[in-house]
C-alpha cells in the first residue's frame, strides 16, 4: 500500500497521543511511524503520522482524525511538496581492523559518529528514510549492535506555516 | 455549531482570545463573561451572567449544571462523587437514585431521546464509572447526546492504583466524543459548558466528565458564563450549494430514487422538512430502525424499514434503486448486508453531518456534509429549481413495482402451533391500544424487531432501541428515563424476558420515584433470536438459550412476583383472549409502574430476514422462502 504522510495539529493536552494511537488501533490503521513534538505556537504540538493506506483509506484516517476533538488541522504532505527526514543512531561493531572502513561509510552518507569504543562506534544519520536505509545496507557486513531510529519529520516547502494555511487541506 | 465568529486559523484563537478587549477594572472574568454572552453563546442554559463567586469544585459542578439548564439527574453516589453529592442534596435539580449505574446511563439516553436535551447521569470512579460503560458505548453508537460525570480518586493517587480507582477517560476513549479528566477545580465550568457543548452539537454523543475528588473539594472562583475554547472542534451545518444542486439534477433524472432515512432526521428534529421533500420529489422513504416514526407509517410513501429484518419492499426498494438519497444514515452493516452487492445500481447522495460516515462503507457520489435539518429544506428548494427547469420525473413505474411488493409482502405473521400466543399480536396490540402518541422503548432481540415492525409509528421520538449497540438491558432504564423526560405521554418498555434480568432492578426506582412505565415482558422463556439462529443455522441445537421464564417451565424468576415485590402492579397474560383487556388494565394504572408477563410461544421467528453474510436480494419473508421476483420489470 503506498505511504502518506500526515502532518497533524493538535492541542497540547494530555491524553492526545493516546487518543490518536487509540483510533489508529481501534479503526485498524496501519501507522508506520509517528512523531510528536511541541511547535512554534504555544499550547499546539504538531505529529507527523507515516501511514500505508490507499487513497480512500487516507481519506477516511484524515476524516476520524479530524473528528478528535483536541486535533486542529491535518495536512498530507506529499514528497514533492515538503521536505521529510528521519533520524537513526546505530551501534555497529568496530575493532581497530574495521574502524576506519566503518567511518569512511559514515563520512559517504554525511553521518557522524558519535561515539567510540575498542569494539564499536555509534553512527548518527540524518536524511530521507531511503538514504538511511541505503547506509544501514553498507554498514551491515561490519555487524550492526543496535539500531534506534525516530519516526519521519516532515515540513512542507516553502514560506508557508501550516499554522497558516493548509498546503493541501486534507 | 458556531462559536461566536468563525476562527481561521483555529489555534490564533488560544492565544489571542484570553481577555477582554477592555480590561479596564479588576474583575476581569465579569467583564469577559458579558462579552461573551452577548455573542452567539456555544454555552447551553439561558446564560444567566454570574459574577465571580467563591465556592467549591463540588458546587461548581452543580451550580453549572443548573446554568447549564439541566432539570434531571440519573446517578448513583460514592466514595469519589460525594462531595458533590452533597450540594446537590440543595439544588433545585432532580436527582434520581438509580440502583445500577448502568441505569443511570440508559435513563439519561431515553431521557435525551424523546427531548431532544443532553442527558446526565453520574457515577462514582471505579467500578461506578466502569458500570456506564455499556450505556455509554451505546449512546456513542446510536449518537445520542449525553454527558456522563464520574468522580476520580484525588489527583494525588491518580495512578497509584488506589481504592476505586480506573482510568475511566482511557477505558471510554473510544466510545466517547470526547472526555475530560478535571484535577483544577477553577476548569469545571468550563469544562462542563464544553461537554455540553460537545454533546448536543454536530454529530450528538456522549462526553465524560471526570474529576478527582481534590478537584470537587477545593475551592475556585466560579463565574457564568464561561468561555469555551474548543479550537478543533467545528461542525459544518450548511450544505455546500454546488453539491446541493447537483443532488437536485440526479433526484430529476433518477427514475427509481428512494429516501433512505436514518436516525440523523430524528436527531435533528428534520421530520417536518423530510416529508416536505418526500412529497415534493414523490419518492418512496424507507426509515432504519433508528428512524421509525421520523416519517410517517401511515404515509402512502413509506415503503418501511429497511435491513436483516426489514420489509420486502423497503430492502427491495434499495436494492432496485437507481438513486438512493441518503439522509443522516450511515450504511450499517444491518441495513447493507453484504456492501458489495448493496443497491449496486444506485448512485448514492450522501447528507450527514458528521464527513466521516460519508464513503466511509459505500462511495457517496454527492457527499452533503452538514445538518439535515439544514439540507433538506435546501435541497427541496434546489430540486424546486430543478423541476422548474426539466419537469418531474415519472416514477409511476417504479410506484408500480412497489407497490405490488407492499401489496404481495405486507408483514405478517403465522401462528404458532403450540397453542401459546403469538408474540407479534401482542406487540401489534399495545401498539394499537396506546397509539401512536405513545413512546415504545424496545431491548435488543426478537422483540425489538416485532416492537420496529408491528407498532404503527406516526411521529418521531417515539421509538427508543438500541440500535447500533444492541444493548440487552435497555429497554427498562430507558423507559424509565423517557417518562422522566415526557411524563404526560405513556411510555412502555416492550421487553424481552431475557433483556428483562438485566436491568429490571431499576423498576425499584420507577415504583420509589412515583415514575409509572409499563413494562410489556415477551416472554418466550428463552434469549429468542439466539434461538431463532440456532433453530436456522444451528439444526436446532438450543445451546444455552433456555431461561425457564416461560410457560411450562419452573418460572425463575416468577416475573408477576418480581414485579409485585418491586411495588409494581403485575399481571400475566397467557391467552389470545385476555391480551386486550390486559393491556387496557395497563393503560388505566398510572401511579405506579406496571409489569405485564405475556406468555408467548418460543417457536415464533422474526420474518423477512435477510440471512447474515448474504446478498440482501436473497431476503426470505419465511423459513426458506424467497419472493417471486418474476414480477419485477
Amino acid at each position: 500500500m503506498p505511504r502518506h504522510t500526515l502532518s497533524v495539529l493538535v492541542e497540547d493536552k494530555p491524553g492526545v497521543l493516546t487518543r490518536v494511537a487509540s483510533l489508529f488501533a481501534r479503526r485498524a490503521f496501519n501507522i508506520h511511524s509517528l512523531a510528536v513534538g511541541p511547535t512554534e505556537v504555544p499550547g499546539m504540538s504538531r505529529m507527523t503520522v507515516v501511514v500505508d493506506a490507499d487513497g480512500e483509506l487516507v481519506e477516511q484516517i484524515t476524516k476520524q482524525l479530524n473528528k478528535l476533538v483536541n486535533v486542529i488541522k491535518i495536512v498530507e504532505l506529499t514528497p514533492e511538496s515538503s521536505v521529510q527526514r528521519d533520524h537513526i543512531l546505530v551501534k555497529v561493531r568496530a575493532d581497530a581492523a574495521t574502524r576506519l572502513q566503518v567511518t569512511q561509510a559514515a563520512d559517504l552518507f554525511r553521518a557522524s559518529v558519535v561515539d567510540v569504543s575498542t569494539e564499536s562506534v555509534v553512527i548518527e544519520a540524518t536524511g530521507h528514510p531511503e538514504k538511511l536505509t541505503a547506509l544501514l545496507s553498507v554498514l551491515e557486513p561490519f555487524g550492526i549492535r543496535e539500531i534506534v531510529q525516530s519516526g519521519s519529520l516532515a515540513i512542507g516547502r516553502g514560506s508557508r506555516s501550516m499554522s497558516d494555511r493548509a498546503l493541501r487541506s486534507a | 455549531m458556531s462559536k461566536g465568529s468563525p476562527i481561521s486559523p483555529a489555534l490564533m484563537a488560544a492565544k489571542s482570545a484570553g481577555g477582554p478587549k477592555a480590561p479596564e477594572r479588576v474583575e476581569r472574568p465579569a467583564d469577559a463573561a458579558v462579552d461573551i454572552a452577548a455573542a452567539v453563546s456555544a454555552v447551553l442554559g439561558p446564560n444567566n451572567v454570574v459574577p465571580p463567586t467563591a465556592m467549591t469544585g463540588s458546587q461548581a459542578i452543580v451550580r453549572s449544571l443548573e446554568e447549564l439548564g439541566v432539570e434531571d439527574i440519573f446517578g448513583l453516589p460514592g466514595g469519589a462523587i460525594l462531595p458533590t453529592y452533597d450540594p446537590l442534596m440543595a439544588s433545585r435539580m432532580n436527582h434520581i437514585l438509580v440502583r445500577h449505574e448502568q441505569g443511570a446511563g440508559h435513563a439519561a439516553q431515553g431521557y435525551a431521546m424523546v427531548t431532544g436535551r443532553v442527558g446526565v447521569c453520574i457515577a462514582t470512579s471505579g467500578p461506578g464509572a466502569t458500570n456506564l460503560v455499556t450505556a455509554i458505548m451505546d449512546a456513542h453508537m446510536d449518537s445520542v447526546p449525553m454527558v456522563a460525570i464520574t468522580g476520580q480518586v484525588a489527583s494525588g493517587v491518580i495512578g497509584t492504583d488506589a481504592f476505586q480507582e480506573a482510568d475511566i477517560v482511557g477505558i471510554t476513549m473510544p466510545i466517547t466524543k470526547h472526555s475530560f479528566l478535571v484535577t483544577d477545580p477553577n476548569e469545571i465550568p468550563h469544562v462542563m459548558a464544553e461537554a455540553f457543548h460537545l454533546a448536543s452539537t454536530g454529530r450528538p454523543g456522549p462526553v465524560l466528565v471526570d474529576i478527582a475528588k481534590d478537584a470537587q473539594q477545593g475551592q475556585m472562583t466560579f463565574s457564568w458564563p464561561p468561555k469555551i475554547d474548543l479550537p478543533g472542534y467545528h461542525p459544518v451545518l450548511r450544505g455546500h450549494s454546488k453539491q446541493l444542486r447537483e443532488a437536485a439534477r440526479l433526484i430529476a433524472a433518477a427514475s427509481k430514487p428512494v429516501l433512505y432515512v436514518g436516525g440523523g432526521v430524528v436527531k435533528a428534529h428534520a421530520s417536518a422538512e423530510l416529508r416536505e421533500l418526500a412529497e415534493l420529489s414523490g419518492a418512496p422513504v424507507v426509515t432504519t430502525l433508528m428512524a421509525r416514526g421520523v416519517f410517517p407509517d401511515s404515509h402512502p410513501q413509506h415503503v418501511g424499514m429497511p435491513g436483516m429484518h426489514g420489509t420486502v419492499s423497503a430492502v427491495t426498494a434499495l436494492q432496485q434503486s437507481d438513486l438512493l438519497i441518503t439522509l443522516g444514515a450511515r450504511f450499517d452493516d444491518r441495513v447493507t448486508g453484504v456492501l458489495k452487492s448493496f443497491a449496486p445500481n444506485a448512485k448514492v447522495i450522501h447528507a450527514d453531518i458528521d464527513p466521516a460516515e460519508i464513503s466511509k462503507n459505500r462511495t457517496a457520489d454527492v457527499p452533503i456534509v452538514g445538518s439535515v435539518k439544514e439540507i433538506i429544506p435546501e435541497l427541496s428548494e434546489a430540486l424546486r429549481v430543478q423541476f422548474a427547469a426539466s419537469g418531474t420525473p415519472d416514477l409511476t413505474n417504479w410506484w408500480v413495482f412497489l407497490n405490488n411488493l407492499k401489496e404481495t409482502y405486507p408483514l405478517g405473521w403465522t401462528e404458532p402451533d403450540d397453542g401459546l400466543s403469538a408474540p407479534q399480536r401482542v406487540i401489534e396490540r399495545i401498539g394499537a391500544l396506546t397509539g401512536p402518541e405513545g413512546v415504545y422503548v424496545a431491548g435488543v432481540g426478537q422483540h425489538q424487531m416485532w416492537a420496529s415492525q408491528f407498532i404503527k409509528y406516526e411521529r418521531p421520538h417515539a421509538w427508543l432501541n438500541s440500535g447500533g449497540a444492541g444493548t440487552m438491558g435497555y429497554a427498562v432504564p430507558a423507559a424509565m428515563g423517557a417518562k422522566v423526560g415526557d411524563p404526560d405521554r405513556v411510555v412502555w418498555a416492550i421487553d424481552g424476558d431475557g433483556c428483562f434480568q438485566m436491568t429490571n432492578q431499576e423498576l425499584a426506582t420507577c415504583a420509589i420515584n412515583k415514575i409509572p412505565i409499563k413494562v410489556a415482558i415477551i416472554n418466550n422463556s428463552s434469549l429468542g433470536m439466539v434461538r431463532q439462529w440456532q433453530t436456522l443455522f444451528y439444526e436446532g441445537r438450543y445451546s444455552n438459550t433456555d431461561l425457564n421464564t416461560g410457560h411450562d417451565t419452573v418460572r425463575i424468576p416468577d416475573f408477576v412476583k418480581l414485579a409485585d415485590a418491586y411495588g409494581c402492579a403485575s399481571f400475566r397474560c397467557e391467552r389470545d383472549e385476555d391480551i386486550d383487556a390486559t393491556i387496557q388494565k395497563a393503560l388505566e394504572i398510572n401511579d405506579r409502574p406496571v409489569v405485564i408477563d405475556f406468555v408467548v410461544s418460543p417457536n415464533s421467528m422474526v420474518w423477512p430476514m435477510v440471512p447474515a453474510g448474504v446478498s440482501n436480494d436473497q431476503i426470505q419473508v419465511a423459513r426458506n422462502m424467497t419472493p417471486d421476483w418474476e414480477e419485477e420489470d
